[in-house]
């Protein structure tokens, strides 16, 4: 099977992993573009980590195959599969100065000095850390230390990149500056990186496409947007956004031709919703994010409803209101100088085509 | 000044441990004090003050008995420290692995350490004796040729203590090695995985040099055990066949007791407390050298 033809990088199929008697990844498929930036992200302990090391080839996969550049490597050693690996804790060789570390697998590997020196000096230039070639680890600062350590997979010269929560041990200001750094090298190299986090703001802004992992199961693979937009479903909807989406139980009901949502006596008009699928009326969950909600509409908004304020937090650029809507509880996001002012009764509005609707029993987009 | 005296000493911990500092001062400074001064003198059975100068350490370095004696401390220190830390951390890997019965092999590993000299020394002191151990069951079993009784023999009784002193350390070694085995990132050994770098390569390259301090503590211990060897040569040869295992602290004492000379077993005794002022002041300067490394970085 040659993958490469049709410019897939990485091809994952019917991966199940096992440790004892526990079903860590089921039947999982995934297929990575030539270039492509792909985001693992999943709440602790979904198997995202598990999942990038079967790809690295540092655990044995249960069942499946596992294709890098349309070679079937699933039994390879990591060293031939033609892949760098970053780790969270950087894992670097203590006792080695920073050029060491960069050159110690490619002299064990054999590679000619001249052509180990220009790979370095190639690293280094890319990551600015030429500085730092004669130091030991523990004279660099977080940020230093994982730069060496992307050094370290860069001057392996593979083709693949993966990234295991690099950044989680930063703080946030690093945190920021290397996640734009680290984007600005994809687009460098122009090289498959397939990168672990469980922060979404890393995922939004990095990938090109997100998969959203649960117990194992990849819930959803599409772009950043496509995924905040139109979560395939509650778990997907809820784990990204901060603050989450607001999510309402009540009621799908047909009134002379058009669909309505309803909840206590509140009514939402469903005209302007796309269905995914041919809706029936009963129990559903209807979800609509922070941002897309509106003060003081007045007129032009499809559904319109009072509410009483609760608790108002300023976060300096936004403003989260809290709010009572019948007996449901509301978040609402808005720009600050939208802020309702010493008022307890507001007025919010919506347009339920940013909505997402939900199956009450299965939790799937309708 | 004032209050940072005041900080680093607390009352009550200086009344807590002026028993201790008595002790410590009482027993060392004045042992040795003593020691040294006796070592100077023509004391017989009784100390007495009569000075001869250096003349026993003339007469100690002559001393046949003395030089097989340093010999032998040297050869039994270098041997048993080096195959204690080899086997030792074999053994550290070893139980790495995460075997299932790891708390029974430790206990196994651990036993002939917490054991007292005296009875490793006995229990391998039957085993290689000739009438009653190996080479005895050997014979029993049909095979008359059979020969092995290392310790009757002035070649070999020494690697018999080498043997027994490795068998006694290489446990406690492998318990301190582990704990620095595992202090080990796993994600180090994963970096190095993908790094293409052998096993065996990881860990001469990158985990031995991670474990300095585990193996600077496992080999303080180790030549605590040198120094207790005494035990082990009394249980085991008595310092024999003829003078063949005879070690300093063995010398020391029976020039004291029987023949009682304790002019120049304290010349002896003086003499075995120079490698240790040595090796302190060793690691004084090194801890000094870091010390003012540290000022010059911050
Ligand atoms: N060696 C192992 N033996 C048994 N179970 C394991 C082992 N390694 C991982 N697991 C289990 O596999 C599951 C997935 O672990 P994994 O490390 O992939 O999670 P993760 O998504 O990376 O989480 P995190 O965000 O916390 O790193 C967890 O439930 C974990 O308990
Ligand atoms: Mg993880």
């Amino acid at each position: 099977m040659d993958m490469a033809e049709n410019g897939t990088s990485v091809s994952i199929q019917e991966l199940s992993l096992n440790f004892g008697a526990v079903s860590v990844l089921k039947t999982l498929n995934l297929d990575v573009a030539e270039g492509e930036f792909i985001v693992l992200l999943g709440p602790s302990g979904c198997g995202k980590s598990t999942l990038l090391n079967c790809v690295a080839g540092l655990l044995d996969i249960s069942e499946g195959r596992i294709f890098i550049k349309g070679k079937n490597v699933t039994w390879e050693e990591p060293k031939d599969r033609g892949i760098g690996m970053v780790f969270q804790s950087y894992a670097l060789y203590p006792q080695m100065t920073v050029e060491k570390n960069l050159s110690f697998g490619l002299r064990v590997a054999g590679l000619p000095k001249d052509e180990i020196a220009k790979r370095i000096a190639r690293a280094s230039e890319i990551l600015q850390i030429e500085p730092l070639l004669q130091r030991k680890p523990a004279a660099l600062s977080g940020g230093q230390r994982q730069r060496v350590a992307i050094g370290r997979a860069l001057v392996r010269d593979v083709d693949v990149f993966l990234f295991d929560e690099p950044l989680s041990n930063l703080d946030a200001k690093l945190r920021s500056e290397l996640r734009v750094e680290i984007k600005l090298l994809h687009r460098k190299l122009q090289n498959t990186m397939i990168y672990v986090t469980h922060d979404q703001i890393e995922a939004m802004t990095l990938a090109d496409r997100i998969a959203v992992m649960k117990g194992g199961v990849i819930q959803q693979l599409d772009a950043p947007q496509t995924i905040y937009n139109r979560p395939v479903n509650r778990f997907v909807a809820g784990f990204l956004g901060s603050p989450a989406m607001n999510f309402i139980d009540g009621r799908l009901e047909k009134d002379k031709g058009d669909w309505h949502f309803t909840v206590e006596d509140v009514r939402i008009p469903l005209s302007t919703y796309a269905f995914e699928k041919e809706p029936v009326p009963g129990p559903a969950v209807f979800g609509i994010r922070p941002e897309h909600v509106a003060f003081n509409s007045g007129t032009g908004w499809p559904f319109t409803a009072d509410a009483t304020v609760e608790v108002v937090e300023p976060m300096g650029s936004d403003t989260l209101v809290w709010l009572k809507l019948g007996k449901q509880n509301f978040t609402v996001r808005v720009t600050s100088e939208r802020t309702p002012r010493n008022a307890d009764a507001v007025s919010i509005g919506f347009d339920p085509m940013r909505a997402s609707l939900f199956d009450a029993q299965t939790g799937s987009r309708l | 000044m004032q209050r940072s005296w005041r900080h680093r000493f607390h009352l009550p911990a200086v009344i807590g441990t002026i028993p201790m500092i008595l002790v410590a001062v009482g027993v060392f400074v004045i042992g040795i004090g003593f020691s040294l001064l006796w070592s100077f003198t023509s004391s017989k059975l009784f100390p007495s003050y009569d000075f001869v100068g250096l003349a026993q350490y003339r007469r100690l370095w002559a001393d046949n008995r003395w030089l097989v004696s340093v010999n032998n401390i040297w050869f039994f220190g270098l041997m048993s420290i080096a195959c204690n830390m080899v086997f030792g951390y074999l053994l550290a890997v070893f139980m790495d692995q995460r075997i299932r019965q790891e708390d029974l092999f430790r206990s196994i590993f651990l036993y002939p350490f917490a054991m007292s000299l005296i009875v490793t020394g006995l229990v391998w002191q039957w085993v290689l004796d000739p009438n009653l151990g190996l080479q005895a069951a050997m014979r029993n079993l049909g095979w008359s040729s059979f020969s092995f009784a290392p310790l009757v023999d002035a070649n070999t009784a020494i690697y018999a203590l080498v043997v027994a002193g490795i068998w006694q350390g290489s446990g406690v070694t492998m318990a301190i090695l582990l704990a620095g085995l595992r202090g080990v990132d796993e994600e180090i050994w994963k970096a190095a995985r993908v790094d293409g770098i052998p096993t065996w390569r990881t860990h001469v390259s990158i985990v031995a040099p991670m474990m300095k301090g585990a193996f600077a503590t496992a080999f303080v211990l180790q030549c605590v055990g040198v120094v207790r060897v005494y035990d082990l040569v009394i249980a085991m040869t008595g310092g024999g066949p003829g003078i063949a295992t005879s070690m300093p602290a063995v010398y020391v004492i029976q020039l004291i007791t029987v023949r009682q000379n304790v002019g120049q077993g304290m010349a002896a005794a003086t003499m075995m407390l120079v490698p240790v002022l040595v090796v302190l002041a060793f690691s004084g300067l090194v801890l000094w050298r870091r010390k003012r490394r540290q000022e010059a970085a911050t």
